[in-house]
Formats: C-alpha cells, sequence, structure tokens
C-alpha cells in the first residue's frame, strides 16, 4: 500500500514532565503505527518563540500534522492514544480493511 | 509580602484619565480593564500603548485574543495611530492569539499556556517593551473550554508580567453596566487595579464613564467620570467633578455692548465672569449676545460666538437689522461665529470641542446662544456637568462668557436651564414681556451682579435698527417678574405711600 510522508510538529515547553511525557507518548504511537513513514519535528518554544509566533500556538503541548491534509492540531500530552489516533485522522486509512 | 516603596506610576498620556488617576497606571503592575461590549476597552488598551510611544518614547507589545491583528491596525489608523509603521521601526509587536479560522484545536490530555507566555516575553525583549496590552480575556476561555485551568495559567501570565517588570492592561467583559466586575472571576488573579468602563443608555442618550473601582495602595479620584471617543484623539476623559476652584477673580470691568446695561450693572461685566441672560423667546437674548460680540470687538477683543439655534445666515442678517457687522468683524479676525445643530452630537463631544475653539481662537470673550438648545439633546446629569466644565474652562481662561437660556413660558416664569445654573453663573440678567394696557412691552432687570452693586430696578427697553435701548423703569407696575404684570392705580400707589409714612 502506498501511503503518503505523514509530517508532524510538536511544540513543547522546555523539558517539564508534561513536555517529556508529550514526546514519549508520540514517539511510541508514531512508530507503532507509523512505521518509518513519518517525519517529527520537536520545537521547544522558549528556545524558538518566533516559530510559536508563526504558527500562533497558544498552548503546551501543541501538536500539528500538516501532511498528509487536512491539518490538524491537537493540545495536551497524547495521553488519550485512540483520540490521537482519530484525531490524526491518519488512523481509519491505515486500517481500511 | 511587603513593600515599602511607593507605588510609582506612569503617565498613560490618555488625556484626563492621568488627572483622575493621580498620576497613571500603577508602574510595573497589571491593572485590569473591564467593561460590556462597545465599552471603548480595546481602545484604551491601544491608546495606552500608543501614548507610550507617541509621547514617552516606550516601546510596546499588543496581545489580541479577540480581534485579528489586521482588525486591529485598520481599525487604529482611524484615531491617528500607525501602527504598521511603529511595527516597522520594531516600537509594536503583536503577540496575535486571536482565534483562528481553522477548526479549533482537539485537547487530549492536560496543557499550559506555555507557548502563549513563550511567545509574549519573547516579543517583550525583542521590543524592550515597558508597555503591554492584553485584550480581551474572555476571548481565551471561549477558545479553551477548561476555565479553571486557563484560569490558573492566566494568573501565571500575569504574575509574568510583573516580574517582567512591564506595565500591563488586561481587558475584560461584563455583562452588566452594574453588576460582577468581570466574566470568568478573572478579577481574582489580577485584583491590584480596576478600572470599569460603561456605555450606559439613559434617557436613549448614550454616555460613556470610566470608574476606578480600584487602586490598591494608591490615591485616586472616586466616581464615574464622563469620556468621549473621538476620531484623531481617542478616548478623552472629561474630569468635571475634579476641577478645583481656584480660578482668580479679577476687578477689571468689560463692557456689555450696551452703555445703558453696563450702567445697570455698575459699570458693566467682570473679566471673567459667566453670565446668563434669561428669558422668552424673542425678548431679544440674540440681540444681546450679538451686541456682547459688538462691545468687545469695538475695544478690539476677540470674540467667540457659539449658536446652536441659528444659522450663519440667519445670525449676520439679524447683526446687520441691529446695524452691526459681523462681517466686518470677521475679517479684522476679531469674530469667529460657529453654528452647529445640537443634535450632530453629544453633549460631551460639543463641551470637548468648545474647549478646541477657544483652544484654537483665544477669545477675550465667548457667547453660547443658547444652553436650552443644548440641553434639550441631554440629560439633566450630563448637562449639569457640561455647564460645570464649561463655566471652569473659561474661568480658567479669564475670560468672560455670556450665556442664554429660554424660558419657557411667555411671561415671566423660569428656563429649566436658569434651574440648573444659576448657582454657578456670576450674573443673571432677565428679560421679560411686560403686558400693559394691551400692549406688549418689554423689561430688562439685572437679577445678580456677583460682587458688585447693581441696579434693582426693572427697565423697559426698545429693539429698533441700531440694537437694544434701555429706558426708564417701569414705575407703577407690579408682578412683571411672576409673569402678572398689572399697573398700580393712583389710589393703590397713595395708600402704599402712606404705609410707610412716619406718623410720629
Amino acid at each position: 500500500m502506498k501511503q503518503e510522508l505523514i509530517h508532524l510538529r510538536l511544540y513543547v515547553t522546555g523539558l517539564t514532565l508534561r513536555s517529556q511525557s508529550a514526546i514519549a507518548n508520540l514517539r511510541e504511537i508514531c512508530s507503532t503505527e507509523f512505521g518509518e513513514e513519518y517525519q517529527l519535528d520537536i520545537i521547544d518554544v522558549l528556545e524558538h518563540p518566533e516559530l510559536a509566533e508563526q504558527e500562533k500556538i497558544l498552548a503546551t503541548p501543541s501538536l500539528i500534522k500538516t501532511l498528509p491534509p487536512p491539518i490538524s492540531r491537537l493540545i495536551g500530552d497524547l495521553s488519550d492514544r485512540e483520540k490521537v489516533l482519530f484525531s490524526l485522522e491518519i488512523f481509519d486509512k491505515r486500517t481500511n480493511k | 509580602m511587603t513593600e515599602n516603596r511607593q507605588i510609582q506610576k506612569i503617565l498613560t498620556g490618555i488625556p484626563g484619565f492621568d488627572h483622575i488617576s493621580s498620576g497613571g497606571l500603577p508602574e510595573g503592575r497589571t491593572t485590569l480593564v473591564s467593561g460590556t461590549a462597545g465599552s471603548a476597552k480595546t481602545i484604551f488598551a491601544v491608546q495606552f500603548l500608543a501614548e507610550g510611544i507617541r509621547k514617552y518614547g516606550e516601546n510596546c507589545v499588543f496581545v489580541t485574543f479577540e480581534e485579528r491583528v489586521e482588525d486591529i491596525r485598520r481599525n487604529m489608523q482611524s484615531f491617528g495611530w500607525d501602527i504598521e509603521r511603529w511595527e516597522a521601526e520594531g516600537k509594536w509587536a503583536f503577540v496575535d492569539a486571536s482565534p483562528s479560522a481553522d477548526e479549533s484545536p482537539v485537547i487530549v490530555g492536560p496543557y499550559d499556556l506555555g507557548a502563549l507566555m513563550a511567545r509574549i516575553e519573547y516579543a517583550i525583549k525583542k521590543t524592550g517593551a515597558k508597555r503591554v496590552s492584553l485584550d480581551s480575556l474572555g476571548a481565551i476561555f471561549n477558545q479553551f473550554s477548561d476555565s479553571s485551568n486557563i484560569r490558573q495559567e492566566l494568573f501565571r501570565i500575569a504574575s509574568t508580567l510583573k516580574k517582567l517588570k512591564v506595565t500591563a492592561v488586561l481587558t475584560s467583559e461584563r455583562t452588566n453596566e452594574y453588576g460582577e466586575i468581570a466574566r470568568f472571576g478573572i478579577e481574582e488573579f489580577v485584583a491590584d487595579n480596576v478600572i470599569i468602563l460603561r456605555n450606559i443608555l439613559e434617557e436613549e442618550k448614550r454616555r460613556r464613564t470610566m470608574e476606578i473601582l480600584k487602586y490598591r495602595g494608591t490615591f485616586h479620584h472616586k466616581g464615574e467620570y464622563p469620556f468621549i471617543v473621538q476620531t484623531d484623539n481617542g478616548i478623552i476623559l472629561l474630569p468635571l467633578s475634579a476641577i478645583e476652584l481656584k480660578q482668580k477673580s479679577s476687578n477689571i470691568r468689560i463692557t456689555s455692548g450696551s452703555d445703558d446695561l453696563d450702567r445697570m450693572c455698575g459699570g458693566g461685566f467682570f473679566r471673567d465672569s459667566i453670565i446668563l441672560v434669561s428669558g422668552a423667546t424673542g425678548t431679544g437674548k440674540t440681540l444681546m449676545a450679538t451686541e456682547f460680540m459688538a462691545g468687545g470687538a469695538a475695544k478690539k477683543e476677540r470674540c467667540l460666538l457659539l449658536a446652536f439655534e441659528e444659522s450663519r445666515e440667519q445670525l449676520f442678517r439679524n447683526a446687520t437689522g441691529w446695524g452691526i457687522d459681523f462681517e466686518k468683524m470677521e475679517t479684522d479676525g476679531l469674530l469667529k461665529v460657529i453654528c452647529k445643530y445640537p443634535e450632530v452630537a453629544g453633549l460631551e463631544d460639543h463641551l470637548h470641542r468648545i474647549k478646541q475653539e477657544i483652544d484654537a481662537f483665544q477669545p477675550n470673550r465667548v457667547a453660547i446662544d443658547s444652553l436650552s438648545a443644548l440641553e434639550r439633546v441631554s440629560t439633566f446629569k450630563t448637562f449639569r456637568e457640561f455647564i460645570i466644565g464649561l463655566t471652569a474652562y473659561i474661568k480658567q481662561k479669564e475670560i468672560a462668557g455670556l450665556f442664554t437660556a429660554t424660558t419657557t413660558s411667555l411671561m415671566g416664569g423660569s428656563s429649566i436651564t436658569e434651574g440648573h445654573i444659576s448657582t454657578i453663573t456670576d450674573s443673571i440678567i432677565l428679560l421679560r414681556y411686560v403686558e400693559l394696557m394691551g400692549e406688549m412691552r418689554r423689561g430688562l432687570t439685572v437679577l445678580k451682579m456677583r460682587g458688585s452693586m447693581h441696579e434693582k430696578e426693572i427697565r423697559e427697553f426698545n429693539i429698533d435698527m441700531e440694537g437694544m435701548h434701555i429706558g426708564r423703569p417701569f414705575r407703577d407696575v407690579s408682578g412683571i417678574i411672576s409673569g402678572r404684570a398689572h399697573q398700580l392705580t393712583n389710589g393703590e400707589i397713595d395708600r402704599l405711600g402712606n404705609l410707610f409714612i412716619d406718623n410720629q
């Protein structure tokens, strides 16, 4: 099955517990669900506030899926795995039978 | 937490506000500005920053939760605030936290507003901002459903702003003009200073007021102060009740424009006095205002006539009919005539414009014809404040003001206007119709002349091609002022005369 590349950007604030758990949760979802076909950028808004400004990020952690379209935005530590997958709108395509 | 150091304030530059707040906003602190929809919160928030750049060279950051950045840039242009230029010059930075048109984000687990805080901090450092406005907080509660979490996050932002030593304005909505301070309990975390903006509908007229509700640890004037929002200027407060009675008063007399009247007043009006001319329609009030102007111009004084009842053409024609050449006075630069319909603006706006005209023309005397026309467009409270504000301003300028007021009844009676302002005026002149022997005649009396002797008689006066001529006192007539004039018969006069004869 030919798949488009999945492009994800995660915005976090420093190395707080919440940031770390969001990163861990996302990595786990990606590796089990998307295999090798994804690109993940992690942006620390404390180091790069201008990137947060560009994307108008208010809350952290924030996840933005830019590819495949449509763009989707998630907020939180991504602990609700099912909801994350559902909201990313990738889950449905993958399990399409 | 103890703080022995006195709280410093920074001047906002918002006209009038620095007066009622005794020096501006508390420095390095956060002030909540709360108001209903359309109460000029955003204008306050922007003006605080704009004046900072224009008047005090202080850079700033504007955080918008509600309006889009492009809209703010465009809307504020009409007040003369060129935000785009300031942005290019690095003096102004936006932090855009307004809701995006895209779908709202899905919440998957706990979160905070760390990114917003990082962006605000970044913008403050980038511009070296001293002033920050956040407008308006209620909108962020609509973006995120978890109110208690957001409240806590905003509290963190407020305390970070304090740490960064910026002076901040936070705006928030309220649902009622007189009710809880702000929605979502916002005031609880920025409760140091609270300003309320009101936009009250009173007798079908909008009235804007500002009240400093709380200014922790520092002095401010109490109560509601009316303000206007003006194109080119933004918010302008009219701190009427804060005016101090410290005008100087002089003994210099000026002419009323009529020698006869000057004589009745004991040598003319005082230079910095307020004169009220009251009378029914057609008794000669506009004539008195006209002669007051002509008398000034003849002495090379600058005269300002503000007319709210008649058009320019009418006034000039009237003046010509009384032998006064307004046009020449105007070409000589001694007269300025401004005609306006009272309905074109609220009274607060009128007051502000009148002040501007006085500042621009620098007259020695001002006449307003008539106050009653202005009263028509206002509520009692607004009108009283208008009069107080106007008289205080005129006195402060040490010039003379002559106001006319129309009585409602043809014979006798007093005008509503008169009742409101008689204590504020220095002199009152009554013009009355007198019905005698089936004929309408006109009477004039000086009712009050603060600080001077004046005639107590009621004199007849005539109006002809040369203006006003004051004649002899009405003899043997009583009841003129009350509007029930009757001629005393000879028998009566003798009887009255005998009453006071010393029999012993």
